[in-house]
């Protein structure tokens, strides 16, 4: 892509230098003449924002390891001892907390980015899919390092995925108490979590310096999707690309600042401040916001599905939604890669980008929560004022008969003028059958809002009805409810189907725009208009 | 227009060109300095280490002839009561040939100024060759301290008296609170 | 894309407005503390007060494992000394707090305050000498002394309940300092066996009980009412600053830093502009 290097060193040292190690030549013909479409924007600039946002969390981790403890009873206060006692230790410390949440932030960017432009198209292939190994290597580093201030938060979160981990077929269980290296978490694991959180960030490194080699081979794609063809459809990289790469990463940093200074814990959640407690698991439990579309992914199957039971099928499905993501380039049968010139896919990828906001949102609702529902939770009690109760014990030959006796039992209590009859069953084949003979039947009808309403109704209803009545026959209808699960299920299915149906047929059938010859094209003619 | 006011007009544009890069340039340097300096500020002492900085010894336990180790910011301190014989000697090598000159007088000073005591001398546990901590060996050489680690002598104040030792062993900075107890730091 | 994006956003925030409006749970009342704005800042004399309800009240069952008495004497605390020059006498004042500009600060080693409030508390220790359990005066350098050696015993001594520990306890609550503040000022009066009725408390009854009442802490200064409410506001004023001691500096660095990145930003704006010139794309 590059073409033959254009570099001419000046002085007698780099002169001599470029003849045994041509490092400067290399910088210059990556970082300084390299060809950059001209017609690049903002989405453009996230590359540049994510070098940053390593290089944040390499240097301020590096310099927390300095005074972290991983020690199950020293964590959670060394932690503190550097946000109260360690120089600038509270600036560093809150650097690397929100330096987390920004990373992904821009992460995700960068990635919608690429699905946009169909920046994963040939001949690009391997450098998205070295772009999804550096995502799933980010997710595991940030759960690693999540747990090492060994707060509630950090202790359940490492419980659960560990557990997650676990319900694999074959190698689950092994994973899970290799990645423990005990019965629980506990101080080997978090000695381990340390030692892995310090190591993968460098393995990011390199795989970073792949994803940019990939970069340099096959060249940018740009907001058209349009090959460069000539030397009039680029800009050197430096200074035009380097000047609004730093442009936007000030911009960056002024958000990354705003966070730093004036909302540190805001990403964060209140009960990581709890120190790690293994007999209580705090009342609501989520993961970092970043991580919360795939947390709904997982708790969407509270189903089985034939031989494969709701957890694994969670568990499978959420890996499943970052391994697809690897098989994009292929799943896409598009010639057009930007979907500037793809109405249709436009849509469907506006849908996509929204359902993936809606997955983080369900993520962190309680999954029970209803959203909408058809009518009201209702009951009928029905009981009998006056007349006389009477009470008889019966067995039923055998457990199999047991309902066709009691209600014979009912038919003849009926017949002896029972206005009601109520079984309790004692056993599995002996009950006794109670009966109000004359009377008048009473009926109350109640509705409410929530299930547990309804049974606080139906309590201070039988309170107020008293002794009046010898029992209540309760009737209990549960209206069609849509719950957070329900929603979750539904981006869930959407989230697949994008990949696995509508991004391979729309390919084949959709009529795109018209897309320009050359990456200048429309370039000019934007500014002739 | 002329080609003289182009050319004027065009250098104009390089000046205010170059003030902007220069400009833009300056404040990301001076950014970046800024930034640097917590990072480097972190690896001083921190806030509890620093409140550990003073130790308070009792001396009325330790007997005429006793030495004790105290802890000081993580290293050991010898405070040591001196028999008359060993201030005798001490005082009397005074004007010896020493390495590093200096009376017993002057290493009995306390840190503001006050003179010390001639039976309590306080000092850093540290050879001043590399480090280890040397052993009072009665009847050695010098009377006084003897380093294992590489050989050096000191007397019975604590001067180095032959060996690699360069300088005489430190005298901790302490003051007397009391009649019976110094404050070390 | 832009477009995209931006529907997207709007739809996202329409959900989360529906979330909030669904939201059950009674949640305390805002209460206005100094602290609260971007800019805001403790107020001292509130932090200092706070202090004494802590040590006469909250520290017979509550530790608070990560402070140290010098914490309370280190640059931003409520007892921080400064050597001031009073400009009439030509003299060097102590001032408590925070000076209006210069004074030189006294490290809290050598803080007379300090030493006073921490050799008021006896604090266990081994003696070096012997080997043996002994009390002592507590230390500058000695972290706040906690009310019982282990949780066995603070639950033994509280009828199974934990008394949390409060060092973080603003930022380990949902509402944080507004949380403390109502939980404080909660109590309806009615009780059940060892639980007492609190209508900020998750499940309503709480095993503590109403821990502030009229009168109850003498206070110095006598302008400042001695009721409930002024000494649960003052408390939390203390555990805020405990919490989050670093925020007065933290907020004052972020003005600098964010002011800083904007100029720097408006420069980088111009010179992209500047490269750009006469570039079509």
């Amino acid at each position: 892509m590059s073409g033959p290097s254009t570099y001419e060193p000046k002085t007698a040292f780099t002169r001599w230098l470029d003849k045994r190690l041509p490092i400067i030549r290399f910088g210059y013909d990556s970082f300084v003449a390299y060809p950059t479409p001209r017609n690049l924007n903002y989405w453009w600039t996230f590359g540049a924002i994510l070098a940053l946002c390593l290089v944040v969390q390499i240097v301020s981790g590096v310099v927390l390891a300095m005074h972290y403890v991983p020690h199950v009873d020293y964590a959670f206060a060394s932690v503190q001892r550097i946000e109260r006692d360690v120089p600038y230790g509270w600036l560093i410390q809150n650097m690397h907390a929100v330096g987390a949440s920004m990373f992904f932030l821009a992460v995700y960017l960068h990635m919608f980015k690429g699905l946009y432009y169909g920046s994963y198209k040939a001949p690009r292939e391997v450098l998205w899919i070295l772009g999804c190994i550096i995502y799933l290597l980010m997710v595991a580093t940030a759960f690693l390092g999540y747990s090492l201030p060994w707060g509630q938060m950090s202790f359940w979160a490492a419980t659960v995925i560990t557990n997650l981990i676990g319900a694999l077929p074959l190698v689950g269980e092994g994973l899970k108490n290799w990645l423990m290296g005990g019965f629980s978490v506990d101080q080997p694991t978090l000695n381990r979590f340390f030692s892995l959180h310090y190591l993968l960030p460098f393995v990011i490194a390199g795989v970073v310096a792949l994803h940019i080699w990939a970069l340099h081979e096959s060249g940018q794609n740009n907001p058209t999707g349009v090959d460069v063809k000539s030397k009039a459809d680029t800009v050197p990289f430096t200074p035009h690309a380097t000047i609004k790469d730093l442009f936007a990463v000030a911009l960056f940093l002024i958000l990354f600042s705003v966070f730093i200074f004036y909302m540190p814990d805001a990403l964060g959640h209140a009960d990581n401040f709890i120190p790690a407690n293994p007999l209580q698991t705090p009342p609501e439990i989520v993961p970092e916001w970043y991580l919360l579309p795939f947390y709904a992914i997982l708790r969407a199957f509270d189903f089985n599905i034939g031989p494969i039971d709701s957890k694994l099928a969670g568990v499978l499905a959420m890996f499943a939604s970052i391994g697809i993501l690897f098989l994009l380039p292929w799943l896409d049968t598009s010639r057009v890669r930007s979907m500037r010139y793809r109405p249709v896919a436009r849509q469907f990828f506006l849908i996509f980008v929204v359902v993936c906001l809606v997955l983080g949102w369900c993520g962190g609702q309680n999954p029970a929560n209803i959203l909408a529902r058809s009518g009201d939770f209702t009951a009928s009690l029905r009981w009998v004022e006056g007349g006389q109760t009477t009470t008889q014990d019966f067995t039923a030959p055998s457990e199999q008969q047991f309902e066709a006796t009691a209600a014979s039992m009912r038919e003849t209590m009926a017949g002896r003028g029972a206005t009601m009859t109520m079984v309790s069953r004692a056993g599995a084949t002996n009950a006794t059958i109670t009966a109000v003979i004359g009377g008048t039947e009473q009926t109350r009808n109640l509705s409410a809002y929530s299930v547990e309403a309804l049974e606080e109704e139906i309590i201070a209803a039988k309170a107020e009805i008293g002794a009046g009545a010898p029992f209540f026959v309760i009737e209990r209808n549960t209206p069609m409810t849509f719950t957070v699960t329900n929603l979750s299920q539904l981006a869930t299915l959407y989230y697949f189907l994008f990949f696995l149906v509508i991004l391979p047929i729309l390919g084949l059938r959709e009529t795109p725009g018209r897309v320009p010859d050359t990456i200048a094209k429309p370039v000019l003619a934007k500014e002739v208009a | 227009m002329s080609a003289a006011t182009n050319q004027a007009h065009a250098g104009e544009e390089g000046t205010r060109r170059d003030f902007i890069y220069i400009a833009a340039g300056a404040a990301a340097a001076v950014g970046a300095a800024a930034t640097i300096w917590p990072f480097i500020d972190q690896m001083n002492p921190a806030a509890d280490t620093l409140a550990l900085s003073t130790t308070e010894v009792d001396l009325s336990a330790v007997v005429v002839g006793q030495q004790i180790k105290v802890m000081w910011q993580g290293k050991p301190v010898f405070v040591r009561h001196r028999t008359a014989a060993e201030i005798a000697a001490a005082q009397r090598d005074d004007y010896a040939n020493l390495k590093d000159p200096q009376h017993d007088a002057e290493r009995l000073l306390q840190e503001n100024g006050q003179p010390g005591k001639a039976e309590w001398l306080i000092l850093q546990a540290s050879c001043t060759h590399l480090g280890c901590v040397p052993t009072f060996v009665t009847g050695s050489s010098y009377g006084g301290w003897f380093c294992p680690c590489h050989g050096s002598d000191y007397d019975t104040s604590g001067r180095i008296r032959r060996g690699p030792a360069p300088r005489n062993l430190d005298v901790a900075p302490y003051v007397f609170v009391t009649d019976t107890s110094i404050r070390i730091g | 894309m832009l477009r995209a994006f931006s529907s997207a956003a709007v739809a996202w925030l329409a959900l989360v407005g529906v979330a909030f409006a669904a939201g059950e749970a009674e949640h305390p009342e805002d209460h206005a503390f100094s602290f609260d704005s971007p800019l805001g800042s403790y107020d001292m004399a509130a932090v200092q007060r706070g202090f004494q309800v802590y040590q006469q009240v909250c520290a017979a069952c509550h530790a608070m494992t990560h402070l140290s008495y010098r914490h309370l004497g280190e640059r931003g605390g409520p007892f921080s000394l400064y050597m001031v020059r009073n400009h009439e006498t030509g003299e060097m004042e102590p001032y408590i707090g925070k000076p209006h500009h210069g004074g030189s600060f006294v490290s809290p080693t050598e803080n007379p305050y300090l030493r006073a409030i921490a050799s008021g508390v006896t604090i266990s220790d081994i003696d070096p000498s012997t080997g043996q359990p002994v009390d002592r005066p507590g230390r500058v350098s000695d972290r706040f002394r906690s009310p019982f050696p282990n949780e066995i015993a603070a639950r033994a001594s509280n009828g199974g309940a934990y008394p949390v520990d409060l060092s973080v306890i603003t930022k380990a609550r949902h509402y944080g300092a507004d949380y403390i503040y109502a939980l404080l000022t909660g109590y309806t009066g009615a009780s059940e066996g060892v639980l007492y009725e609190n209508r900020y408390f998750p499940g309503g009854m709480i095993a503590m009980a109403q821990p502030l009442n009229e009168g109850q802490i003498a206070y110095s200064d006598p302008n400042t009412p001695q009721t409930v409410e002024q000494y649960a506001a003052d408390v939390t004023h203390f555990l805020q600053w405990a919490a989050d001691p670093h925020m007065e500096e933290r907020k004052r660095l972020g003005i600098m830093v964010i002011a800083f990145l904007l100029a720097l930003t408006g420069l980088l704006f111009l010179a992209y502009k500047q490269v750009w010139r006469g570039e079509s794309h």
